[in-house]
C-alpha cells in the first residue's frame, strides 16, 4: 500500500479522497443524463490510462489503440452472443487476444526497430486492417471456405458491417455476473476500474519496470547502453496496455449492446482515445484522468449550446477537439496536469 | 479472364501514378522539414473540393484547375509552415505528430461542415471516353491524369536537381547546420519546402478528382495511403515514392479484381507489413 501514497504532500492525499468520494456518491447527486455523461468520462479515463503506460511511460506512440477495444469488445461479445460464455470468463478470453495483438504489433515493429512515426502509422495500418477484415467477415469466410473448403459454421459469425447485437437488457434489476444492468452498475464497474488502473499505473512507475520505461523513453540509446533490454521492455509496455485496454472493449461492448466494425475500429475512436491523456498530461498519473473529465463534458457541453441555439450542424464538436489539441499543445505541451499540480503543489517532492 | 486482370492492373498503375505524386509531396516535406504532415490527405481532399468549386462556377476542367489549386495550396502550405509549424520543428516527434493531427482534425470537420457528408465529383465530358488497344481498354480521364502525374513529378525532379532553390532546399536536408553556416535562409525554405509539397499534393487531388468521388471523411485514409506509400517505396527516395505509388495502384486494382473493391485498403496494408518485415528500408531506401 505505502507505495502508492508515499511522497504525496498531505494535502494532495485530502483532494483525491475528495475526489473519489465525490464520485462514489455522484449518482446520487446528479441526474441520469449526467450520470451517463459520467460513465463515459470514467470509459475514456480508463483508457487513456491504458494508453498512456505506452506513450507516456515507455515513450511509444499508439495511434491504433481502437485496435484492442474492439478486439476486446468483439471477443467477448461473440462469446456471450453465440455460446452464452459469462463476460467475466469472455474478458479473460478478450485479455488474451489483445495482448497476443499487441505482442504481434510490437514484434513486427520493435524486432526492426521501427520507433516513432513508422511505428505509429504501423498502428494505424493494423487497427484499419482489423476493421476492414471485420467489415469483410462474412465475405472472408465464405472465400475461405471456397478456397479451403472449411466450413462458414466452424466460425461464429461476427456480423460483418450489419453489426453485432447484445440482448437488450433487462433494466430493473442488475446482474453484474452478467454485465446486464441499469447504467448505475455500470458506473461503478466503471470507477472501480479506474481507481484500479491508477493504483496500477502508479505502483508500475515506482517500480524497476517503471523506471526501465522512462529511460527508453528519454533516450533508448542510452537505455541500451545501460544494459537494459529496450526489446523486451517495450514489448511488456505494449502488451500490457493491449490487455488493460481489452477491458475497455469489453465494458463497451455490454454497455451500449451494439457494434460495428466501422465505429469500434475507427481511427477517430483512436484520436478520440488518446487526446484525454495527451490534454491531461502525457505520462503522468493522473492525466488521462484529468483530460477525460475536462474534454467529455466540454464536447456535451458545446453539443448542449449549440441544441440550444438551434443550430445542428455535423462537424462542430470535432472542430472543438481540434481547436482543444492545437491549444493545449501550441501553449501547454506538457498538458494541464503539471500545471495545476505546481500551481496547488499537488505533486510529488522530487 | 486474364484480359480481365491486365486490365485492372494497367489502369490500378495509371491511378497509381497519381498516387505516387501525392506520395510525393509527403516525402518531399518529411525529408527536408522532418515533420511528418499528418494532414496530407485532408488537405488533398481541401485541393479536390477546390476543383470541384473551380468547375462549378467557371466550368474549369481540373487539369486546367491543377495551376489554381496548386498555387492556392502552396501558399497554405508556406504560412502554414512559417506560422505554426515552423516552432515546432526542434520540438519531440508526438509533440509535431500532435499538432498535426490537430489541424487534421480541423480540417476533415471544417470540410464536413462546409460541404456536407455526401460524396461529390467532377464530370468532364470525356468522362465516359476511353481508348483501346489491343484487348485492354483504359479510361481517357485516368491516362490524362497518370501523364499529368508524370509530368508534374519530372518537373519537380528537375527543380529539386537543377534550379538554385532545389539544390539549397537539399542541402537544408543534407545537413542542416552547414546549409546554416553557408548563410541559407532555413526558415524561409522550410516554408518553401512545405508550400510545394503542398502544392505536389494540391495537384494529385486535383488529378484524383477525376477518378473518384470525395467526401469529407475521406482524409485520414489518404493521409494514411500516403504514408504507406512513402514507407513502401523508403523515406526519402522520391523515385521510390512514385514507384511505390505504382505498385500500391496495380494491388488496389487487383484486390477489387480477385476480391472485393471495398476490402482494397486490407491488400495495401498486408504490403506495408510485407515491406516492414523484409526490407524496413523500403524498396528504393538506403539501408540505415
Amino acid at each position: 500500500m505505502s507505495v502508492l501514497f508515499d511522497g504525496l504532500p498531505r494535502r494532495s492525499l485530502i483532494a483525491l479522497a475528495v475526489f473519489f468520494g465525490l464520485l462514489l456518491v455522484a449518482p446520487w447527486l446528479v441526474n441520469a443524463y449526467v450520470l451517463s455523461i459520467l460513465v463515459v468520462v470514467l470509459y475514456y479515463a480508463y483508457a487513456g490510462q491504458s494508453w498512456n503506460i505506452m506513450m507516456g511511460f515507455a515513450g511509444q506512440l499508439s495511434l491504433g489503440h481502437s485496435l484492442y477495444v474492439g478486439l476486446g469488445a468483439y471477443t467477448a461479445a461473440a462469446l456471450f452472443v453465440r455460446y452464452g460464455v459469462n463476460p467475466w470468463l469472455g474478458l479473460v478470453v478478450a485479455v488474451g487476444v489483445t495482448t497476443v495483438m499487441g505482442a504481434i504489433v510490437g514484434f513486427l515493429a520493435f524486432r526492426f526497430r521501427i520507433g516513432g512515426v513508422y511505428f505509429a502509422i504501423l498502428t494505424i495500418a493494423f487497427a484499419e486492417f482489423t476493421r476492414i477484415g471485420f467489415d469483410h467477415a462474412p465475405l472472408i469466410t465464405a472465400a475461405l471456405a471456397d478456397y479451403t473448403g472449411i466450413s462458414v459454421d466452424k466460425f461464429p459469425a461476427l456480423g460483418g458491417s450489419g453489426g453485432l447485437f447484445l440482448p437488450v437488457t433487462n433494466l430493473s434489476s442488475n446482474d453484474l455476473l452478467n454485465l446486464r444492468g441499469a447504467p448505475i452498475m455500470f458506473y461503478y464497474v466503471m470507477l472501480a476500474m479506474t481507481a484500479l488502473a491508477l493504483a496500477f499505473c502508479r505502483w508500475l512507475l515506482a517500480s524497476k519496470l517503471g523506471y526501465y520505461w522512462q529511460a527508453i523513453r528519454e533516450n533508448e540509446e542510452a537505455a541500451a547502453a545501460l544494459g537494459i533490454n529496450v526489446f523486451r521492455y517495450k514489448m511488456i509496455a505494449v502488451m500490457l496496455s493491449a490487455a488493460m485496454t481489452a477491458f475497455a472493449g469489453v465494458f463497451f461492448a455490454f454497455y451500449y449492446n451494439n457494434l460495428f466494425p466501422e465505429q469500434i475500429f475507427s481511427m477517430n475512436r483512436s484520436i478520440e482515445l488518446i487526446l484525454g491523456p495527451i490534454i491531461g498530461g502525457l505520462g503522468t498519473l493522473f492525466g488521462p484522468i484529468l483530460g477525460a473529465f475536462v474534454l467529455s463534458p466540454l464536447a456535451d457541453g458545446i453539443t448542449e449550446v449549440l441544441q440550444w441555439a438551434g443550430v445542428e450542424i455535423p462537424g462542430v464538436k470535432q472542430v472543438f477537439y481540434g481547436v482543444c489539441l492545437l491549444l493545449v499543445v501550441v501553449f501547454l505541451p506538457n498538458g494541464i496536469w503539471p500545471v495545476l499540480a505546481k500551481r496547488f503543489k499537488l505533486g510529488r517532492e522530487q | 479472364m486474364s484480359d480481365l486482370y491486365l486490365n485492372a492492373a494497367l489502369s490500378g498503375a495509371l491511378t497509381g501514378l497519381v498516387y505516387g505524386l501525392m506520395a510525393l509531396g509527403l516525402s518531399v516535406i518529411f525529408g527536408v522539414v522532418r515533420v511528418v504532415n499528418f494532414a496530407h490527405g485532408e488537405m488533398m481532399t481541401a485541393a479536390m473540393y477546390g476543383a470541384i468549386l473551380l468547375s462549378q462556377a467557371f466550368k474549369l476542367d481540373p487539369l486546367v484547375a491543377m495551376a489554381p489549386v496548386a498555387i492556392g495550396m502552396f501558399i497554405l502550405g508556406y504560412w502554414l509552415q512559417r506560422g505554426l509549424i515552423n516552432s515546432f520543428v526542434t520540438r519531440p516527434e508526438h509533440t509535431q505528430f500532435m499538432l498535426l493531427v490537430a489541424v487534421a482534425i480541423i480540417l476533415v470537420n471544417g470540410q464536413l461542415i462546409a460541404f456536407g457528408p455526401n460524396a461529390r465529383n467532377v464530370q468532364v465530358d470525356y468522362a465516359l471516353d476511353s481508348y483501346q488497344f489491343g484487348s485492354v481498354i483504359l479510361d481517357k480521364v485516368r491516362i490524362y491524369a497518370a501523364i499529368a502525374a508524370l509530368a508534374v513529378s519530372a518537373a519537380l525532379f528537375a527543380f529539386f536537381r537543377f534550379s538554385l532553390t532545389g539544390k539549397a532546399i537539399r542541402a537544408c536536408a543534407d545537413n542542416f547546420l552547414g546549409a546554416q553556416v553557408v548563410g541559407l535562409d532555413v526558415k524561409r525554405l522550410y516554408a518553401l519546402t512545405f508550400g510545394i509539397g503542398a502544392a505536389c499534393v494540391g495537384t494529385a487531388g486535383c488529378l484524383l478528382v477525376m477518378l473518384v468521388d470525395v467526401t469529407p471523411a475521406q482524409g485520414p485514409a489518404y493521409t494514411l495511403l500516403a504514408f504507406i506509400i512513402v514507407i513502401v517505396g523508403g523515406m526519402g527516395s522520391l523515385t521510390g515514392a512514385l514507384l511505390a505509388g505504382l505498385i500500391v495502384g496495380i494491388s488496389e486494382a487487383m484486390a477489387g479484381a480477385l476480391f472485393v473493391p471495398s476490402a482494397k485498403s486490407m491488400f495495401t496494408f498486408a504490403l506495408l507489413v510485407l515491406v516492414l518485415l523484409f526490407r524496413p528500408q523500403g524498396l528504393l531506401g538506403r539501408t540505415p
